[in-house]
Formats: C-alpha cells, sequence, structure tokens
C-alpha cells in the first residue's frame, strides 16, 4: 500500500474535486465562519470594503473566464456591467420589480448582448478582437448617455432600495450577506463549470484553436458560449453595483474600468478562479495601500503632504499591469501555488 | 435636405483635412505594427503628452512655436527609445494578449502620470497660424487645416523616400518582412525596433502638436487615438499607403454623416461613426484593404 502524500491521486474524479484535501475544507470552513460572523465584529469600512470586493470578485471572475480561460480579449467588460447595472436600475426603480427579477434580468440582457457580440466577433483574434471590443465598449458608453429618456443620460439614475421578502437592505451590514451569497453561487457556479467537458473546452480553444476543433470542439458554440456566460456574470455583477451604490452615471463605465478589470485578473493569476479573486481584492485594496503609503512618506518628508489624489492609484494600476506582466506572469495565484507547494513538501524543494 | 453641392465640398474638404490627422495617427501605429506586430495602445497618450508639453514650453517657459515643436518631437522621439529599451524589450517573444496587455498598462499608467504633472484643467493652444479663414475655390478653411495638409504631405514624402531610398528605411523594411533574415543580413533588429519606435512617436507628437491647434489642450486627447484605429482597421494593419488611405476616408466620412445626419438625427452620432465603421469592415473584410491576408483553414 502506498503512503499518501504531497500529490498523490489515483483517479480524474480525485484530481478534479473542489475540495482536494480535509484540511482545505476545514480552512473553508473558519474562513466561511469568519466571513459570516464579521459585521459583529469588523469596522463599517472594512465592510463596505468587502461589499466593494464581492462585485469586482464577480465581474473578474466573468472576465477571466472569457480571457483567461477561453482566451478571447475583450476590452467590452465594463459595457456589460453597464448593460446589467442600467437593466437593474430601471426595473426597479420604474418597475418596481423584486430584486431576484431584476438580478436576473441584468444577467439576462447582458448575456443577450454579449451573444449578439460575440457572434460578429468570431472571426476575429489578438489584435482585431482587442479593438472589435474597445469599439463596441465605446458605442455603449455613448448610448448610455446619448439616450437619455431611458438611462437619465448624463444625470444618471437612481436605483431602488433593495428588499428581500419584504426586509429591505437598507445598510452596507445587511447588503454584506446579499452580496456575499450572490458572489459565493457565482464563484461555486464557475468553479464548476470550469471543471465540466465546458470548461476544458474553453482552455482547449485557448491554447489551440484549431487543434481543438480538430478533437470535436465546435469552436463556434463554445466562442459563443464563452461571451454568453462571461457577459451573464458581468450583468449579474452590474446589478449587485447598482444595488450597492444606489445611484449610477455612464462615467462609472468606461475603457478605463475595462482594463482595471484586465488588470485584476492579470495580478491575480489568467485563467483561474482563485486568481480572479485575488485579483479583485488586491486592486480593491490597492488604493488603501498607496493612501497608507502616501501618508508615511508625507510623515517621513513633509513636503510631500496633500500630494495624494485619485491619479496615483489608476498610475499604480498602470504600473502594477506592466510590472507582473515582465516579471511574474502567472500573477498572485502562481505566487500562492509556490508558496504552498513549498510548505507542502518540506524539507524536500520537489 | 437640400443643400446643394458647395455644401458637400465644403463638409468635404474639413473631412480631408480631419482626415489628415488621423493618417497621421495611423501612421504611427502602423509604423510599429509593421515592425514589431505590436499595436501600440499607449500612442494616444503621447499624443497628449506632446500637445500639453508644447503647450507649456510656449506658455511656461515662453519659446516660440518652432522651438517648443522641434523639443517636443525630441522629447517624443527619446521616450520612445525608452520605451522599447524598458517595456517591450523584456517582452520579446511572449503571446500577442501580454504584449496588447502591457501597452495598455503603459497607456493607463502614462496618462495618470500626466494627470499627475500637468493637472486637468482645458488650455486653449496660443496657435501661431493666422486665425481669419481662408477662402480656396469656394471653400473656406482655416488656416490651421491647411498646414495640417501641407505638413502630412511633407512627412508622408520623406516617409517614402527613407523606406525606398535610405540604407536605414531598407533595414527597417527587411526586418519587417521577416526578422531571422534580417538578422542574418547583419542587420541589427534591436536598434531598428528602437528606430521604429522613436519614428512613431515623433509622428505622434506631429500629430499632437496639430490636434492642439484645432481643440481644446486636456488629458482627453487621448481618445482622439482611438479614434484612428477605425482608419488602420480599414487600410489594413501592416500597410503605410493603407493607413493614409484610411485615415483620410474616416475623416471624410466621419464629417459627411455628421454634416447630414446629425441635423436630422440630432448630435452624437459623429462620435459614433468611425466605431461602426470599423465593426463592419472588420465583419465584412477583416484584413482591411491592403493588410496582409492570414489564410487559415482546418
Amino acid at each position: 500500500m502506498a503512503i499518501r502524500s504531497k500529490t498523490f491521486r489515483e483517479s480524474y474524479y480525485e484530481d478534479i474535486k473542489l475540495f482536494q484535501t480535509i484540511w482545505i475544507r476545514v480552512w473553508m470552513v473558519i474562513f466561511l465562519v469568519l466571513l459570516a460572523t464579521l459585521p459583529l465584529w469588523g469596522n463599517p469600512y472594512l465592510i463596505y470594503l468587502i461589499n466593494l470586493s464581492c462585485i469586482t470578485v464577480v465581474a473578474a471572475i466573468g472576465l477571466n473566464l472569457l480571457v483567461g480561460y477561453t482566451g478571447q480579449i475583450s476590452l467590452a467588460h465594463s459595457a456589460f456591467i453597464a448593460i446589467g447595472a442600467y437593466t437593474t436600475a430601471i426595473l426597479s426603480s420604474k418597475a418596481g420589480l423584486p430584486f431576484w427579477i431584476c438580478l436576473l434580468a441584468s444577467g439576462g440582457m447582458s448575456a443577450a448582448v454579449g451573444c449578439a457580440l460575440g457572434i460578429p466577433c468570431l472571426r476575429l483574434k489578438g489584435l482585431y478582437l482587442a479593438m472589435a471590443t474597445m469599439s463596441f465598449g465605446v458605442v455603449v458608453e455613448n448610448v448610455l448617455i446619448t439616450w437619455d429618456k431611458l438611462t437619465g443620460g448624463v444625470r444618471g439614475i437612481h436605483v431602488a432600495k433593495i428588499s428581500v421578502l419584504g426586509f429591505p437592505l437598507d445598510s452596507d451590514n445587511k447588503l454584506f450577506y446579499f452580496l456575499l451569497i450572490v458572489t459565493a453561487l457565482v464563484i461555486l457556479g464557475i468553479k464548476n463549470l470550469v471543471r465540466t467537458r465546458v470548461g476544458r473546452a474553453f482552455i482547449a480553444i485557448r491554447d489551440r484553436d484549431i487543434a481543438a476543433e480538430v478533437m470535436g470542439v465546435n469552436i463556434t458554440a463554445y466562442k459563443v458560449m464563452a461571451f454568453t456566460i462571461s457577459s451573464f456574470v458581468a450583468g449579474i455583477a452590474g446589478g449587485m453595483y447598482g444595488y450597492t451604490m444606489g445611484y449610477i452615471h455612464p462615467e462609472h463605465f468606461t475603457v478605463l474600468l475595462s482594463i482595471q478589470y484586465l488588470a485584476m485578473i492579470i495580478v491575480g493569476g489568467l485563467g483561474t478562479v482563485l486568481g480572479s479573486i485575488f485579483g479583485a481584492v488586491f486592486i480593491v485594496l490597492v488604493p488603501e495601500l498607496i493612501k497608507a503609503f502616501s501618508r508615511f512618506l508625507a510623515f517621513l518628508i513633509p513636503a510631500l503632504k496633500g500630494q495624494y489624489n485619485e491619479e496615483w492609484n489608476i498610475a499604480a494600476f498602470g504600473l502594477l499591469i506592466i510590472l507582473f506582466l515582465i516579471f511574474e506572469a502567472e500573477g498572485l495565484n502562481g505566487i500562492w501555488r509556490r508558496i504552498k507547494t513549498s510548505f507542502k513538501n518540506w524539507p524536500y524543494t520537489y | 435636405m437640400e443643400k446643394g453641392l458647395s455644401y458637400f465640398i465644403q463638409v468635404f474638404a474639413s473631412g480631408i483635412a480631419v482626415g489628415c490627422l488621423y493618417a497621421l495617427i495611423a501612421l504611427g501605429f502602423v509604423l510599429i505594427i509593421k515592425a514589431t506586430d505590436i499595436l501600440n495602445f499607449a500612442h494616444g497618450e503621447i499624443i497628449m503628452i506632446s500637445a500639453l508639453l508644447c503647450y507649456f514650453l510656449m506658455a511656461k517657459f515662453h519659446f516660440s512655436f518652432l522651438t517648443a515643436a522641434l523639443v517636443t518631437v525630441m522629447i517624443a522621439a527619446l521616450l520612445g527609445v525608452l520605451t522599447e529599451r524598458f517595456v517591450l524589450r523584456p517582452m520579446l517573444g511572449e503571446p500577442v494578449f501580454a504584449v496588447v496587455m502591457i501597452t495598455i498598462g503603459l497607456s493607463i499608467f502614462l496618462r495618470s502620470m500626466a494627470g499627475i504633472t500637468f493637472g486637468h484643467d482645458n488650455y486653449v493652444f496660443p496657435t501661431p497660424f493666422p486665425k481669419e479663414p481662408v477662402h480656396v475655390a469656394g471653400v473656406t478653411l482655416s488656416m490651421t487645416q491647411i498646414w495640417v495638409m501641407i505638413c502630412t504631405a511633407i512627412l508622408v514624402a520623406i516617409f517614402f523616400i527613407f523606406f525606398k531610398y535610405s540604407r536605414m528605411g531598407l533595414a527597417m523594411r527587411g526586418t519587417a518582412n521577416d526578422q531571422e533574415t534580417a538578422l542574418l543580413m547583419g542587420i541589427s533588429t534591436k536598434r531598428i525596433f528602437a528606430m521604429v519606435w522613436g519614428i512613431a512617436f515623433v509622428t505622434a507628437a506631429v500629430a499632437g502638436i496639430f490636434l492642439a491647434n484645432t481643440m481644446i489642450v486636456n488629458i482627453g486627447l487621448t481618445f482622439v487615438a482611438i479614434s484612428a484605429f477605425p482608419a488602420i482597421i480599414l487600410g489594413g494593419l501592416e500597410s503605410v499607403p493603407g493607413a493614409i488611405i484610411g485615415g483620410l476616408a474616416i475623416g471624410v466620412m466621419e464629417n459627411l454623416v455628421g454634416g447630414y445626419l446629425d441635423p436630422v438625427i440630432g448630435g452624437g452620432v459623429k462620435d459614433v461613426t468611425p466605431f461602426v465603421i470599423l465593426f463592419l469592415i472588420l465583419m465584412v473584410k477583416p484584413y482591411g484593404l491592403f493588410g496582409k491576408k492570414e489564410i487559415e483553414r482546418v
């Protein structure tokens, strides 16, 4: 009988199991209990940051499915988030529909548009795809501004307060549970999707599309499916964003937002769900880190006091993209995996 | 909607002037794509930075227009060489996606650095050209528009001669055609790449200086480069004549649509037109008018 140690798997099922070892389950339970009791001991700002992270995590996972798993560069992600957010805003404030219809409709609306964009984009690759999706993003932004009868144009639009079963979620603490549950559902859904035939087909298309087709993967169907699912998830993230912010404006959904999401999945790690979570949380925290750092610098050099502004965050996103691509192409997830392996294998190197 | 022939010619002529700017910007994109297969998303930032730099040199340091323009162009060339050395060279041999992303990262980095250095205010460029419009054969054009056309024509002619007859130009064309063969022929591709980035940034700087003359100078100028995407797609990504024809065509179409449809539908159509055109071209003829066709069959 072999002694089970390190990476020891006897079947494919063991290899793709969600929770590989008993320890991972234990840690997951501890993590979830900590998260669930957070409103009892965390301070409001932390809760607000986690709410924001939840929304970003959902959207980043959606983008990673398309870019990281299927290998289709998309600069239209902000457009899908915007479509979701505006659908929620219009349905909730003008038609007064309950939250679950709004969220599903946001996802559905985005998915329909995503499918419609995916079909003409089938023929395009690399640079061409980046430009086509980018111009789609610009067009959507212009439509949001120009079609002011429906979207409120540059005045923006209010989103009705969300209430679940007649119970209003009016504070960050109450929203926290709602966002956490939706995020958990999305993570579980996508995590399960990528370990099925569909997920493997996506990865095959990314690695070598011609080879994938030869192996019997229907490229047309799977590419359109990737676009549709990715934009569905983005639409849901848009709905969550609308409910959390209570007010949305075309300026929230510029091409810069798409780039920010690409930054997240690059920093986190392309083609992994865990990477998208790392990246999203990291990018949400970057402004805080920069603020803390600039306060520290101002403490050392008084002349720098008051030099901080939003601009530095965006500069940091750009710099992070460049540095991660040059020095750590696997992203935070790669670093995490290396640390994990070296602990697991200690004292041996391999 | 009967406005007659003179209105058409007027709209057409100002379309050509706008198209010249698009052509200049597209030229910068195409030079880099041709030699290195990289679409430089940071091109718009160079245009914006050059415009702001030229403005600040004139307004704050009281340079004359010509010296300011010359200094700007030189700084842009230096920036291009540095960009190639420190950002793009480590990425040699990486997948397209990574290279595209790194130029996007560079673009937002440069944009926010420009925001920090130059501020977000709107500036009015002290244009050196006379304000009175000129009437040529019934068409009214501003002096700036005429100078844009003249300068574009001169630059294009210089490029044509450079690529056709000079040693460096030949080396560049060779590298674009086949990197390994060029290396075997004793061409230093590293130096060629650095040169190409320098030259492309110079065209961006020239475009930026002219844009500063026609528009309000602020951080938003970067958007103009995105508007030039349709031009390079229409012309085909790797074709220099394609970039110029594409630029002119997009400029004219945009102005015609703006001139005839805007009063009917009401504002906003003009800004979206290039992108709708881009989308249509990608659907019908993805490799543009003069682009290299990559045939792929399974």
